[in-house]
């Protein structure tokens, strides 16, 4: 175990037990009434499903960063999370919503569209270059779809309903909702997790890589099933959730040797931390409504951007 | 223990190329620009697929992955390190054909190169000459019977260029098979044991270097009439 994983499983130990107590209502167990049926049903679910969620795009963003060679990549860039949204937006505008599974499962088929559709532009030749150019391409269309559908809503409530839920958020979700995104997100991290030695070797360039023995196909492959597991089951139960894959590998580099491979695991469990610390934190704040966790994480995401491009310019200079 | 190729030929790139080299002996592949050198270098390597013909080992075609990553090592032509690793985990990743990370290989390759001490170093605090020796030393670790360099002394100066040159002559001393892309032809004169000249993909010459690197050969090929100074293993080209 590195520093890193210890660091931010220690943390992340911390913050589960504060964040089931932290809400609009500070719960203390031995005098809320009902406090063992809020923690169980509410609280408990919602915080489990914060560290999926968080980890899933920790881990997805540490990975991307390794694969692209680039400390601004993230793993939204490659439209598995806008192909998610796609198709959680086509249940919302159909108004498939009356089961509690079919928006996850309409998302989770968006996201399985986005990868197939990478794979079968790019995963043949396993070329970076071109899966970057393939990512962009899908993302722009299901942004494009998203955006049709938004326009030709069929009435203002799905309107609404679709702009809300883009927006990402983990509240009113329930055990069901991590029984569904649990498993497809532990076997993504799996799958990243497998990815080290080889994203390790691509800091020496593709090339490079390849004449260690490397299989960029093989490499390609694991990546597209290890993101579109992991972000597509976030974005099915959580919505968009933005930056956590950008600024969570740059929380954890400094605490560790900065090879890729030793950073997914801290990554996932650093992301895991700052989706349940921010979730916790638009719970607590004295608004007329809760704030989106998207919006808020975004809030905090574009401001780190600018920070993490202006200290790169300096570097640059 | 050989690597041949035998007619290799890539579209636009490459021409029929046959070549047998051996090991103990440093290579040199020479050319103008454009010429096809890395493209060659690359397909010895087994990383470009080839339209035609065959690259083997030892008289057998090139062994798979992870195989011929053990027996095959490859520095590239632009030093590339994304992130700022220790000297030592560069190092490591010429075990990775090998699935281990034993100290072993690494420190002797550390100390061949003269990098003992800099284990702990950031890539990002290396100097150019530094970084080239570190790549070096992790081609080195994976202890490879063919050492494969796409101009490897390209971007160092003076002092760099003579240590880095020093040490392939060592590697090449102990048994391994070096065959290195130069574009400066006075160090292919004087260092290497024998000079392959590309020209438009074509292999032209394929001779020891005085006879490769004549003055004829180098106005054909590279279309400018230039003469050698000084003694064999001391030359150097100047205009005529």
């Amino acid at each position: 175990m590195n520093r890193a994983t210890f660091v931010f499983a220690l943390l992340l130990a911390l913050a589960l037990p504060l964040s089931l107590l932290a809400g609009r209502v500070w719960l203390d167990p031995a005098t809320t009434p009902n406090a063992a049926l809020i923690l169980g049903e509410l609280r408990l679910p919602r915080a489990v499903l914060a560290v999926i969620v968080g980890g899933g795009l920790g881990a997805a963003g540490a990975a991307m960063q390794g694969y692209l060679r680039n400390p601004l990549a993230d793993p939204g860039l490659f439209g598995i999370a806008p192909g998610a949204a796609l198709g959680a937006v086509v249940a919302l505008w159909f108004g498939y919503t009356a089961s509690a599974w079919l928006l996850p499962l309409f998302a989770l088929i968006g996201a399985g569209g986005a990868m197939a559709l990478l794979a079968a532009i790019a995963g043949r030749t396993g070329g970076i270059a071109l899966f970057t150019l393939a990512g962009l391409m899908v993302a722009s269309l299901a942004g494009a779809l998203t955006a049709l559908a938004i326009s030709m809503a069929p009435n203002a409530f799905a309107m609404s309903e679709i702009v809300l839920w883009l927006n990402g958020a983990l509240t009113d979700r329930s055990w069901r909702e991590v029984w569904l995104s649990g498993p497809l997100v532990a076997l993504g991290v799996l799958l990243l997790w497998r990815t080290g030695r080889s994203l390790d070797a691509l800091t020496l360039g593709e090339p490079v890589a390849r004449s260690l023995g490397i299989d960029t196909s093989r490499l390609l492959w694991l990546l597209i099933l290890g993101i579109g597991l992991t972000v597509g089951a976030g974005v099915a139960v959580a919505g968009i959730i933005g930056f956590v894959g950008l600024i969570v590998p740059h929380l954890v580099r400094p605490l560790t040797d900065r090879r890729p491979s030793q950073l997914i695991v801290p990554s996932a469990l650093a992301g895991a931390l700052l989706v349940l610390v921010a979730d916790s934190l638009v719970r607590i704040l004295p608004l007329v409504t809760e704030l989106r966790l998207g919006i808020a994480l975004s809030l905090l995401g574009a401001p780190f951007f600018l920070w993490l491009l202006l200290r790169m310019r300096r570097g640059l200079a | 223990m050989t690597l041949d190729a035998s007619a290799i030929s890539l579209t636009n790139r490459l021409s029929e190329i046959s070549c047998k080299l051996k090991p103990g002996e440093i290579t040199a592949i020479c050319g103008p620009n454009g010429a096809g050198k890395s493209s060659l270098l690359q397909a010895l390597a087994g990383l470009l697929h080839i339209d035609a013909g065959q690259v083997s080992l030892d008289g057998q075609p090139l062994p798979q992955l992870p195989d011929r990553a053990k027996r095959i090592g490859y520095l590239a032509q632009a030093p590339e390190i994304a992130w700022d690793v220790t000297v030592r985990s560069i190092v490591e990743l010429g075990r990775i054909p090998h699935r281990d990370t034993l100290p072993g290989p690494v420190d002797a390759a550390l100390e061949a190169l003269e990098l003992t001490g800099f284990e702990q170093r950031r890539a990002q605090a290396l100097s150019g000459g530094e970084q080239a020796r570190v790549l070096l030393a992790r081609v080195l670790a994976g202890q490879p019977d063919w050492i494969l360099a796409d101009e490897p002394l390209a971007a160092l100066d003076l002092a760099h260029q003579f240590h880095l040159t020093r040490y392939m002559e060592g590697i090449a001393a102990r048994g391994s098979g070096v065959v290195v892309v130069l574009h400066d032809l006075a160090i292919a004169m004087n260092h290497a044991d024998r000079v392959l000249v590309l020209d438009r993909g074509q292999l032209v010459e394929d001779d020891v270097p005085e006879k490769a690197l004549s003055a004829e050969r180098i106005e054909k090929v590279w279309g400018t009439k230039m003469r050698w100074l000084g003694e064999p293993g001391a030359r150097a080209l100047a205009p005529c």
